[in-house]
């Protein structure tokens, strides 16, 4: 990888699902122009993905933060949605609240939480009940920096 | 296999403009969930699903499925094979089902 570093944002709303996937897309987009490898950036656009269509499907609206150093791809998602009560349970892989319709377009199997936690090296989730969700995850771009893979929050 | 193989095992009718047909593809992954496609596909595969939405697309180009053939003639909409052009991604729609495309594939040598 190139030795740069680089931050964005990308701003989601709630329920625009012709515009979904478009900002994991361009994010894939500035890892290949800096050069990551192709498997990092395949772990990172997927776990991307999946929280950007968690944010589309479950919250009003949210942001997508990403920054990127020669060591570390961190992410931030904060949403304004409603919480996840019981963030073991969302965890468990087939659990999902996702109304038919979501389902219907492939999405809403209960995979998404536990795919970002399989493709990040450190995976938190902060959620406040009425308040939004948080999640913050990390990918090592080099094994010497990497820490213990997906600590459980 | 290559993408020309593919099609003519299937009987498929490409959707997509300007497709190499020269493509090998050398795995396969049969999903309507996609996050099932996020979660096990492999690289570099082809995707074998009913759902035509751009979702499909758009799951396809993250987890860098090669291309895609829609079973039991399900046909996407022109936004979706306008996305999946802008993509580089090609589509295939046949007419078999599920159960005979991955059949049919398996036959030829193509494994999951």
């Amino acid at each position: 990888m190139d030795n740069k570093v680089a931050e964005g944002v990308f701003f989601l709303t709630g329920k625009d699902f012709s515009n979904a996937g478009i900002a994991s897309s361009n994010l894939k987009g500035v890892l290949e122009g800096m050069n990551v490898q192709p498997d990092i950036i395949r772990r990172t656009a997927i776990a991307a993905f999946e929280a950007e269509m968690n944010v589309i499907i479950y919250a009003v609206a949210g942001m997508m933060h990403y920054y990127i150093t020669p060591e570390t791809i961190r992410m931030v998602v904060k949403d304004m949605g409603s919480g996840i009560p019981d963030i073991g349970l969302a965890m468990t892989e087939g659990y999902s609240t996702a109304p038919d319709y979501i389902r219907e377009m492939g999405f809403g199997s209960g995979m998404g939480l536990p795919n970002i936690k399989k493709n990040t090296d450190k995976l938190d989730i902060d959620s406040v009940v009425g308040g939004g969700t948080t999640l913050e995850f990390i990918i090592y771009l080099n094994k010497d920096s990497k820490g213990a893979k997906n600590e459980t929050p | 296999m290559t993408l020309d193989e593919i099609k003519n095992t299937l009987n498929a009718a490409v959707l997509s403009k300007k497709e190499d047909m020269n493509l090998n593809i050398v795995r396969a992954y049969c999903a309507d969930l996609m996050s099932d496609v996020l979660a096990f596909s492999i690289t570099n595969s082809l995707l074998i699903t009913h759902l035509t939405n751009t979702q499909v697309i758009r799951t396809a180009e993250i987890a860098d499925v090669k291309t895609i053939v829609f079973v039991q003639s399900k046909r996407p909409d022109i936004e979706t094979i306008a996305l999946a052009d802008t993509k580089k991604i090609p589509l295939l729609v046949t007419d078999l089902s599920m159960y005979e495309t991955c059949g049919k594939l398996y036959e030829k040598g193509l494994r999951s």
